[in-house]
């Protein structure tokens, strides 16, 4: 095409530049706004810089459990990560041949994508609901609920990440050479060998992907949860509830504090990513390396 | 059922015609399509346990009557007469209901209409503009990162921008351009509108960028020594081909947007009233069978401007 840069690419780079602004402005001002001293409001100008909002929370003495809830949010964030890259590898690996119901399973999954939160989290509540009642009048009269963090929360989640976890194994599959199993079959692997030494090593960048997709949708979910995690309260929900009493920085002290543990995961899963890429761009071929 | 194994073929390539081939090594191997439902089945067990069968059971329980305390598993038409409640009555006036859905409508064609502008732009500098794989990438994940953050908080950062006492309103005061702040900021259809947008642009921008980035260049290169304009060549060329993008998108934003509740409660003040809001009070208030229907209408809703939108492009084929 033509030399230079058209004059279009300096209109589009600006308001590239803009949406950028429009997209990180706001959540730098409240990450600046929780570093208020203790007479901040919750507004510019700052009046002050501390770290008080941000130890208040520690301390516990804030509106909520902060502790707690951050317990149980990590909790099932890591449980959310580690069963969606499981079921999503297997999933993949299972649409790279014909089976029945397979397109089954796929609409299930765009679906699941589509269908609002609230509808989702609406039938699993009420899934639940009936569960109790047939165990209320079958079994045990005291029964409570079988609703709860790791039930009908996970279930919910899972509905939200897997998902995404199984479009990222279609378009990692989409890449991928086949003739690399044929030769360890060839070379008298079994299938699982043959999977763990050659495929997993290959696609395992974009495994780890899936798990950075897995933890941070749970770590940040709020409207499947909303009616289906039961008595307790995740984070986000927690957060939520704060903004219709907020009056102090409290509720910015907490964003940056969810923010910072969205982005480490984010920062370990990208560093991860690049150094496996690394590896394998450095270990990957052995041309060049003689017979030895 | 046959349309699906085409994408799944273009998925992997060679790979289902391929796979019989080495099987008849050994006879202690499992049967492939065993080891394809053990592969498959515990996700299909995920969501036929979490999302299909509650589903189901959204539907029923929508039929069901209910008093103040708890469900009756009764037949009962209940759930929707209570939500119509007085729209046939109040004709030609509109009821509440049908002005919360019209609302809802109209706030959903806002962002759509927003998003795609924002999101069609900036899919394109990415797409044609930046040379360079690595910038590519680069560009691309600083526009992914806060959809890897808390919506929440991307909700309250507007706060201190919008609000009574916020940077915008003391701003134009300090400029002298107005006496008294503006109220409508901050808790109004406007504040909604930049909060969904700010929110979920992204979800245009992925898909069309995907398109996009597939576009072969030298149609475009044709198509300009052709003579075709700038103009022409986006018209003729670059739409229809990123139009599975744009459609993905449009998809995703309309559903989201048609279902939220939370941005609307939040940025909204609480005030204003819409489609997901309504289920998310009729729980609250414990009438299941209610909300339920509610969430029956939203899911009909939502399926026809799907299937509408699937009319203009074959959405399986470019997954």
């Amino acid at each position: 095409m033509k030399e230079g840069r058209p004059r279009s690419f300096y209109v589009l780079a600006i308001f590239f530049a803009a949406y950028v602004l429009f997209l990180y402005g706001p959540m730098i001002a409240i990450y600046v706004l929780s570093f208020q001293g203790p007479q901040g409001g919750l507004t510019f100008p700052m009046n002050g810089v501390s770290t008080f909002w941000i130890a208040k929370l520690f301390q516990g003495t804030g509106i909520v459990d902060l502790g707690a809830a951050f317990r149980r949010s990590l909790l099932l964030g890591v449980i959310v990560m580690i069963v969606t890259v499981v079921l999503s590898v297997a999933a993949g690996m299972a649409f790279r041949r014909k089976f029945k119901a397979q397109s089954i399973l796929f609409y299930s999954a765009i679906a699941s994508l589509i269908v609002p939160s609230i509808i989702t989290s609406l039938g699993i509540s009420l899934e639940f609901r009936i569960i109790d009642d047939l165990i209320k009048a079958h079994w045990n009269e005291n029964f409570e609920t079988s609703m709860g963090l790791l039930t009908s929360g996970l279930g919910a989640h899972l509905t939200w990440t897997l998902p995404f976890g199984l479009l990222i194994m279609f378009a990692i599959f989409n890449r991928f050479d086949p003739r690399l199993e044929e030769a360890a079959r060839d070379l008298g692997a079994t299938p699982w060998q043959t999977f763990r030494h050659v495929v997993l090593p290959i696609i395992l960048p974009s495994v780890i992907g899936i798990g950075l997709f897995g933890f941070t949708l749970s770590w940040d979910e709020l409207a499947r949860s909303s009616q289906a995690i039961g008595a307790v309260n995740t984070l986000p929900l927690d957060l939520q509830g704060l903004t219709t009493t907020v009056t102090n920085p409290d509720i910015y002290a907490l964003g940056t504090v969810i923010s910072a543990v969205s982005f480490t995961v984010i920062t370990l899963a990208l560093g991860t990513i690049h150094m496996l890429n690394k590896r394998q761009a450095a270990k990957g071929s052995d041309a060049g390396q003689g017979l030895v | 059922m046959d349309m699906s194994e085409e994408v799944l073929q273009q998925a992997s390539p060679g790979l289902i015609p391929g796979s019989g081939t080495a099987r008849a090594a050994k006879p202690t191997r499992l049967s492939p399509s065993f080891i394809s439902w053990l592969q498959a089945g515990p996700m299909m067990l995920v969501f036929l346990a979490f999302f299909l069968i509650p589903l189901v059971f959204v539907v029923i329980v929508s039929f069901w009557d209910y008093n103040e305390y708890q469900l009756l598993p009764a037949l009962s038409g209940r759930g929707y007469t209570d939500t119509f409640e007085g729209c046939i009555a109040q004709l030609p006036d509109l009821c509440t209901i049908a002005k919360t859905y019209l609302k809802t409508l109209k706030l959903c064609f806002l962002v759509w209409a927003i998003t795609l502008f924002i999101g069609f732009w900036v899919a394109y500098f990415l797409a044609f503009h930046v040379k360079s794989k690595t910038w590519q990438m680069g560009l691309s994940l600083l526009c992914t990162i806060p959809f890897w953050t808390s919506n929440v908080i991307r909700m309250i950062a507007w706060i201190p921008l919008l609000g009574r006492n916020g940077l915008v309103n003391s701003g134009l005061t300090k400029a002298g351009l107005i006496n008294h702040p503006i109220e409508w900021l901050l808790f109004s259809e406007f504040s909604v509108v930049l909060a969904l947008v700010h929110l979920f642009t992204f979800f245009m921008v992925v898909p069309i960028f995907n398109s996009m980035v597939r576009i072969d260049k030298s149609l475009i290169e044709a198509a300009y020594d052709a003579g075709a304009t700038g103009f022409q060549t986006l018209v003729n060329v670059i739409i229809p081909l990123a139009k599975p993008g744009i459609v993905i998108g449009s998809i995703f934003v309309i559903t989201i947007v048609m279902g939220d509740f939370i941005t609307i409660g939040v940025m909204g003040g609480q005030q204003i009233a819409a489609a997901g809001k309504i289920i998310e009070t009729r729980v609250n208030a414990l009438q299941f069978p209610a909300a339920a229907a509610n969430a029956v209408i939203l899911l009909a809703i939502t399926f026809l401007i799907i299937t509408m939108m699937s009319r203009i492009v074959d959405i399986k084929k470019e997954l």
